[in-house]
């Protein structure tokens, strides 16, 4: 290898994810966030470019600003800085069923080519090779959410054929399934990994290759997709973080790091 | 009215080998002080029900209190895995473990059924999902007035429900406020229920956003401070997130856990890691 191909980037390629979820959301969007990678990525958007998007947690706090990464979704943060706190039944029942919320923001242990989403069990249910946390609040969130995005790490444990349980339905099987399930969102509109984008073909439902971050090859991702992972014919590079994204970034992760 | 008894009493009162109990905090008031008091009595073949079965299940679980488990989501939050449950799913230590498995959603509107004197709740969820083929409480159901084909799921009504509070006055009215999630619903679904409170007040003060439970609708009111810890109480201290991120060493193997289990809970009382 020489020595230009291994050159570094001056970030990480977790940065790098963080970043391309964040610039998903905008101003005005109304967004049910997932803990973890999701948490990171909306709260950079509000920290950045766009300070006018709408964080719910699943906890029940309406419009949260937290000036801290929280560790769970009910840190006592995001109750302090929310234009409202209301019970869990609520946040479901009168928030997240009807359709009011514009964007589902998730993470996934498994993800498959029709972004199906497992976090429930690897291996069989009965006897699973590995118990996963299960379900929270996701089913329905990629239900009733106007669109999903999922935020995940790229590698071919993750990204499986056909995930061992399905705990939130993408396009199940494919094309018309949603409809058929009477699933009122539009579903996963893109998968934002280390390595690049997803986005579902608007034919087959499935999952291609719609994005590379900068430096990374697409056999890179093809390499890390379990399926054999179509490229999109209008293959674009991420625009690299900026030096703003980056500094707000690793402010926000540190105050994670605090005890 | 509601009796304001130490909390060794108050558990043993209420809360008998077999019984459905749920202990409910959304990651804020996680009732721990009670949990352990529950493990110290050696209470056994519980069915425990909690939407987030985070440390304090793994603890009774780990402790052998429960022979079933009904929940949405179990992991420690922003650590990782729940190594007790994971044995006891995977192993069967130290006791064979069932689950009946739901999504928040579900959980949610059964404590509203359960509250709400229903049989069962409706929502839209689980479709297309795996949970509605491995989970015998939820089924489908048409509305009979558009023909639409939803989801129903069964009321839970626990023995008995644990929640903590901030304040209770010396009539055993209580009040909580910050993220309050669940709890609520919880006690008005079981039976019969307790509060942990941080503090016994005079009066109660009007806050925004409080959730007051009258004493007329509960059972017994303990005064425990620091009942919530590693969890935390808006108002009164921070969680203790430097517990969650150790628990997941001392949980991983079980003699590492048994240990704890002597030192923290059954030993000396204390419910520090």
């Amino acid at each position: 290898m020489s020595a230009e191909a291994v050159q570094t980037a001056p970030w990480s390629s977790d940065e790098m994810m963080a970043v391309a979820a964040s610039r998903a959301l905008h101003d005005g969007t109304v967004c049910f966030v997932g803990i973890g990678l999701p948490s990171t990525a909306a709260n950079l958007a509000r920290r950045t470019h766009a300070p006018g998007v709408v964080l719910i947690y699943e906890s029940g706090t309406l419009g949260t600003k937290p000036d801290t990464l929280p560790l769970s979704v009910g840190d006592g943060v995001l109750a302090d800085t929310a234009d409202t706190v209301v019970s869990v039944p609520e946040v479901f029942n009168y928030w997240l069923q009807p359709g009011r919320i514009h964007v589902g923001f998730l993470g996934a242990a498994q993800i498959d080519r029709f972004a199906n989403i497992n976090t429930t069990v690897v291996g069989e249910y009965a006897h699973p090779k590995v118990r996963l946390p299960g379900a929270g609040g996701a089913p329905e969130i990629a239900a009733s959410c106007c669109e999903v995005i999922v935020v995940v790490r790229q590698t071919p444990r993750a990204f499986v054929d056909r995930v061992d349980f399905v705990t939130s339905v993408g396009f199940g099987r494919g094309p018309g399934d949603r409809e058929r399930l009477g699933l009122r969102g539009r579903g996963p509109q893109r998968v934002i990994t280390d390595f690049g984008v997803l986005a579902p073909d608007p034919a087959t439902c499935e999952l291609t290759l719609a994005q590379v971050h900068p430096g990374v090859d697409v056999e890179q991702a093809v390499a890390a997709t379990g399926w054999p992972l179509a490229v999109s014919p209008d293959l674009r590079q991420s625009e690299p973080p900026t030096a703003g994204e980056l500094a707000v970034l690793r402010e926000l992760e540190a105050t994670r790091r605090r005890p | 009215m509601a009796e304001i008894l130490p909390l060794a009493e108050a558990v043993g009162r209420l809360v008998h080998d077999g019984h459905t109990v749920a202990l409910e905090g959304f990651t804020h008031l996680i009732p721990f002080a009670a949990g352990h008091e529950i493990i110290r009595q050696r209470r056994r073949d519980l069915t425990l029900v909690r939407m987030t079965p985070d440390l304090i299940y793994d603890q009774m679980i780990g402790a052998g209190c429960a022979s079933k488990l009904i929940f949405s989501w179990g992991g420690n939050p922003g650590v990782g895995s729940l190594h007790r449950f994971r044995d006891a799913v995977q192993n069967g230590w130290p006791a064979p473990l069932t689950i009946e498995e739901h999504s928040h959603a579900g959980m949610a509107n059964r404590y509203v059924a359960g509250a709400s004197g229903l049989p069962f709740a409706v929502l839209r969820g689980y479709v297309g999902t795996d949970l509605a083929g491995q989970t015998e409480t939820i089924k489908p159901i048409t509305c009979p007035f558009t023909g639409e084909v939803l989801t129903a799921v069964p009321a839970i009504n626990p023995d008995v429900s644990v929640i903590h509070a901030q304040h209770a006055d010396r009539d055993g009215n209580v009040q909580m406020w910050g993220i309050t999630g669940i709890q609520k619903e919880a006690v008005l679904a079981a039976r019969h229920s307790l509060v942990t409170v941080e503090e016994v007040v005079d009066h109660l003060k009007p806050r925004p956003g409080a959730v007051v439970l009258p004493t007329w609708a509960l059972d017994y009111v303990a005064l425990v401070p620091g009942g919530a810890h590693p969890s935390y109480a808006q108002g009164f201290y921070p969680r203790d997130n430097a517990y969650y991120r150790a628990w997941d060493a001392i949980s991983r193997d079980r003699e590492s856990f048994l240990g704890w289990l002597n030192r923290a809970v059954l030993a000396d009382q204390g419910v520090t890691a």
